[in-house]
């Protein structure tokens, strides 16, 4: 339920392109055929009584609330299950139909405890008000019989209670589960008065439930509640915003009391998520509150100094000062900057443009180069735009999926429900991934074949598939000769068609059986419609930007890219991904992926920045890692990234930030990378300022301020102040402003506007002359780069290899209840699902190891080594071992390698050779890493010093 | 910078170029990579070491990359960005 009420039409829209005009208590209406009678009733004005209906489920038809007459039908039918038709005349009140509803309600009441005014659902209760819309006076049968009222309350979900006293065994809870989250947690047991919904076996903590909160959602009752509306009360008002985690995006109504935020409720206007949400989103927005979190900026000399708190002007001015020292020192290029995925477009924007303008030089680079840069070079090479080619809605068209190296359900848990809605209508389902992930097989999924290839042997394998394609004439040669350079296909096919990148030939490398790679082969080329979605298991290799090539070759091959239902998708980890390389965070491209070697280019830019721009490429994060050891790069502002604990081989970063003279962080909390900081500058969250996200499709959304910044500034204007101090004025109102600078200097963004964002809800880039209301699909009749260009990839192996002494591989991964390095989400209640990263082993290698589940195990590199507990799953395959990256003190990217894929240096995370045996006591790292946690936090001022 | 590193990453890039069956494409390959995404000290550094004959194990196809397109790879305005301190700078922005 909403509490800031939203219209409910009690069952879900009908697309068809046929209508039905019928009548409902005289008013004449028209809507698409299948439309149910109750929704019908809505279109024509009339609100028909509903407890069991609510228009993001299905109709079931159960609580007999909804019940109508029609004229020469006999009876009273449910208006939620009856189908519409021509010429129906509906009559939704009577004498009759009073007294049917008002038994119904009474029965319900009589099994209901009346403590209406202490429930935490009081005033939005759909119980309560149908009471009132079907004018129960009365109950006529007693309190006394059988009833469910000292049912226990069920409170092990940390953000939700299940209370069965309130329970009407409507469903909703159940379909809710079923049909929009697809897990298949809850089901009703026992049959009429006995039956009741029940979590497993146990509790919801204990049973398959991830906390995605549709149940909560769909509720009618006080049944399952919030925990923080139970403790605060119904909010008074609402605001529409989007979700600060990943990168589906999803739109929030943010349920407030006057500053408070009472819960985050999902937009059901929202155009990536329809209403639904994941635990992330949902449930864990505590931290933006968190007492870590700091009011006042604060430096020091030296990173073995205590901080000091100090004034903004005084921690502006100390940054800018020591800045410019540096640079009359050690030039020019001795410094630079790093945008955060996570702040909004507006800010990133800024900090690039204080980068390139302020501090004179291209140093400036974003988190995305350790994630998605390979999806920026392959894909702007191959069609010629560094983006995915689809909005999300288009896999419910898609009859072959193929998911490379990503694992939805844990990281892009929205989208994976979509993608399991469309999987249950009878999609095909295609996994690679050296893992079996949850989507191999789940509730009512189950994929036609899943390839665990080797890590690191992702070319080998699409070049196979592209064997089996070309050669077994699945090739969509009309579609390429229109829409491809036809010379570089030529190339391209007669490469992949070498017996040496056949599956049987490549079988030996990725340990896939080439019968399973045919098949495979064999599901995408002939499936109508072919849709592939990657993530990080693609783009974190040595030969990252190559496979996203190789994919991008296979999907012009088949002819699958320029329509509904198809496309190549890359999943974007954090929220703005996407709009932090848009916004020209890359140290080789301004805002719109343009080369900074472009003199009319640049010279768009200095008209309206008023200064001249360094032609040469910047450093990229790993080179600005290198040049700090040798000396020529010195100082780095930070905003919201913790490349501390997220980058690889952490030895080897820290002693890079060791040596650095000024190093500026801007982060909500003191993270990993502040240890090694000399100014702090304390940022604000998602909840603090106004902006927006562009999403994993695309998809400009709004970031709505709901409450003033903690500390006083916006982030956005934390950098126009830190610009100022530098001697270089940016000035801004509002990020709108920001915003309009951008359209005005980005050819897909000259549409763009807070006005046009307000008025469509989200608009998707490109969005222009040529398509005002945004672009859902790309390269519709053409490619962007003009002809679709196929491009040769060699299969290279990794330098990273097993040998005697490190056997085994070491893949790292996401998973539901964390987000990336865990910043926000270890800070809230999801620990309770997540406290630790674990080792996952196949039973085969701990066996030989004599290793049990819940040992410690030491995992040893070339590079570093930690310690972890283990668990043992036969998820992995034998020789192939997996870690998350949530916490600081495992200390994952101690044992990860500085190999990076060849064209952007995105580090090779998914590849890294491992010894594993038991361990007695945490790793030396792990040892000195709680050392200088406990120095590093002496050297903080308590809250409220000053 | 580590030159080994440099060298390791050139060879990479060189690996990917190596597929194109046309050598003067292999070579174009990898000059333009350097200029597009290499700051400039790190071509500077790479091409020093090629002078100094340091860079050990680079491949031939580098090698003649480098050759073939000297001047491209060779940063524009020598060592400007690190030498000069001066910020080119208008009094206001936008
Ligand atoms: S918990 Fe709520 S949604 Fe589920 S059956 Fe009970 S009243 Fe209906
Ligand atoms: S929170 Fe989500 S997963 Fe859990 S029972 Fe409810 S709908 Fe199912
Ligand atoms: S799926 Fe992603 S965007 Fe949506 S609620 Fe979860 S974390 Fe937020
Ligand atoms: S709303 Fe139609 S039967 Fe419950």
């Amino acid at each position: 339920m909403y509490s800031v009420k939203e219209p409910d039409s009690g069952t879900p829209l009908r697309v068809h392109p046929d209508s039905v005009r019928l009548e409902i208590d005289g008013v004449s209406v028209e809507v698409p055929k299948g439309t149910s009678v109750m929704r019908a009733a809505v279109e024509a004005g009339v609100r028909v009584p509903k407890l069991c209906a609510t228009d993001s489920l299905e109709a079931f038809g159960s609580c007999r609330l909804c019940v109508v007459q029609i004229d020469g039908r006999r009876g009273f039918p449910a208006s939620c299950t009856t189908l519409v038709e021509p010429g129906m005349k509906v009559h939704t009140q009577s004498p009759a139909i009073a007294k049917l509803r008002r038994n119904t309600m009474e029965l319900y009441i009589s099994d209901h405890p009346l403590d209406c005014l202490t429930c935490p659902a009081n005033g939005n209760c759909e119980l309560q008000e149908m009471a009132g819309v079907v004018g129960l006076r009365e109950v006529r049968y007693g309190y006394e019989g059988d009833n469910h009222l000292k049912a226990e309350k069920d409170e092990s979900n940390p953000y939700f209670t299940f209370d069965p006293t309130k329970c009407i065994v409507c469903s909703r809870c159940v379909r809710a589960c079923e049909e929009v989250q697809g897990t298949f947690a809850l089901t009703v047991e026992g049959r009429g008065f006995g039956s009741k919904i029940a979590a497993g076996a146990g509790n919801f903590l204990s049973s398959e439930c991830v906390s995605c909160g549709a149940c909560v959602q769909a509720c009618p009752t006080a049944t399952l509640m919030e925990k923080s509306v139970i403790d605060a009360g119904q909010p008074d008002h609402s605001v529409v915003t989007t979700c600060a985690y990943c990168g589906v995006g999803c739109s929030f109504r943010a349920e407030m009391q006057g500053n408070e935020v009472v819960r985050m409720v999902p937009n059901k206007d929202g155009h990536a998520n329809h209403g639904h949400s994941c635990v992330k989103g949902r449930f864990a927005w505590g931290y933006a509150s968190h007492p870590d979190r700091l009011k006042l900026p604060m430096i020091r000399a030296k990173i073995t100094d205590p901080w000091r708190s100090v004034s903004w002007e005084e921690a502006f001015a100390y940054a800018a000062g020591e800045i410019k020292r540096i640079q009359a020192t050690y030039g020019r290029g001795s410094v630079g900057g790093i945008t955060s995925s996570r702040c909004t477009n507006e800010e990133t924007f800024l900090v690039q443009k204080l980068v390139r303008a302020a501090f004179g030089n291209n140093n400036v680079d974003t988190c995305a180069r350790v994630c998605h840069s390979p999806t920026g070079y392959g894909l702007k090479t191959t069609l010629g735009e560094s983006a995915g080619t689809q909005q999300f809605d288009s896999v419910m068209k898609a009859d072959c999926i193929v998911v490379i190296g990503a694992n939805p359900p844990e990281a892009h848990p929205v989208f994976a429900s979509q993608m399991k809605r469309r999987l249950r209508q009878g999609a095909r389902l295609i996994i690679i991934d050296p893992r079996a992930t949850a989507l191999v097989r789940s509730a009512h999924v189950e994929a036609d074949y899943h390839l665990p290839l080797r890590p690191g042997t992702n070319v080998a394998l699409i070049n196979a598939i592209a064997h089996v394609v070309v050669t077994e004439g699945l090739a969509r040669e009309d579609y390429i000769h229109q829409r491809c350079d036809v010379a570089e296909y030529e190339k391209w096919k007669a490469f992949v068609s070498l017996d040496r990148n056949s599956p049987e030939a490549t079988e030996a490398v990725t340990g896939v059986p080439a019968a399973d790679v045919r098949g495979a082969a064999r599901l995408y080329g002939s499936a109508g419609n072919g849709a592939i979605y990657y993530g990080l298991g693609v783009t974190e290799h040595s030969q990252g930007s190559t496979m996203v090539m190789g994919i991008a070759n296979l999907a012009m091959a088949t002819g699958n890219i320029g329509r509904d239902g198809v496309g190549v998708n890359p999943l974007r980890g954090q929220n703005n991904v996407q709009g932090a390389c848009d916004m020209g965070s890359f140290p080789h491209e301004l805002p719109g992926y343009r080369h900074v070697s472009d003199g009319a280019v640049r010279g768009l830019f200095e008209g309206v920045w008023g200064v001249t721009l360094d032609p040469e490429p910047g450093l990229r994060i790993p080179n600005m890692f290198d040049a700090a050891h040798d000396g020529s790069f010195r100082a780095l502002y930070v905003q919201g990234e913790d490349i501390v604990q997220s980058d690889p081989d952490t030895q080897h970063v820290t002693a890079a930030m060791e040596a650095m003279e000024c190093v500026i962080v801007q982060d909500l909390f003191l993270n990993e990378t502040a240890k090694y900081a000399h100014v702090f500058f304390p940022g604000s969250s998602f909840l603090e300022k106004d902006g927006t996200f562009t999403n994993a499709e695309r998809r400009i959304s709004r970031v709505r301020k709901v409450m003033p910044p903690l500390t006083g500034l916006a982030d956005w204007e934390i950098t126009v102040r830190f610009a100022q101090a530098l001697g270089y004025s940016m000035h801004y109102d509002h990020p709108s402003q920001i915003m309009a600078e951008i359209a005005s200097l980005t050819p897909t963004f000259t549409g763009v506007s807070y006005d046009k964002i307000d008025q469509l809800g989200s608009v998707q880039w490109p969005c222009n002359d040529a398509a005002p209301n945004g672009t859902p699909v790309m390269h519709i009749d053409r490619f962007i780069r003009g002809k679709g260009r196929f491009v040769v990839t060699e299969y290279v192996p990794t330098e990273e290899r097993t040998s005697r002494r490190f056997p085994l591989l070491l893949t790292t991964g996401r998973i539901l209840s964390q987000y990336n390095v865990g910043a926000q989400t270890r800070r809230t209640a999801n620990v309770t699902w997540h406290d630790e990263d674990v080792l996952e082993l196949h039973p085969h290698d701990a066996e030989q190891r004599g290793i049990q589940a819940g040992d410690r195990v030491r995992v040893e590199s070339r590079q570093g080594d930690t310690t972890l507990h283990v668990e043992i799953t036969e998820r992995m395959q034998p020789g192939v071992v997996y870690t998350t990256f949530h916490h600081p003190e495992s200390g994952a990217n101690v044992v990860t390698t500085e190999n990076s894929d060849w064209a952007t240096n995105c580090p090779e995370y998914k590849v890294t050779a491992v010894q594993v045996s038991l361990a007695e006591a945490p790793s030396t790292w792990q040892r000195r890493f709680g050392e200088i946690e406990a120095v590093q936090a002496a050297l903080v001022p308590a809250p409220g010093a000053k | 910078m580590n030159v080994p590193k440099l060298v390791k990453m050139a060879n990479q890039i060189a690996a990917f170029f190596e597929g194109e069956p046309e050598p003067a494409a292999v070579l174009e390959g990898i000059a333009s990579h350097l200029c597009r995404f290499w700051d400039p000290r790190m071509r500077r550094e790479l091409l020093a070491a090629v002078d100094a004959g340091t860079a050990d194990g680079l491949r031939p196809s580098v090698h003649d990359s480098l050759r073939a397109h000297r001047v491209r790879v060779a940063p524009r305005n020598g060592d400007k960005q690190l030498t000069e301190p001066d910020i080119p700078m208008a009094a206001t922005g936008h």
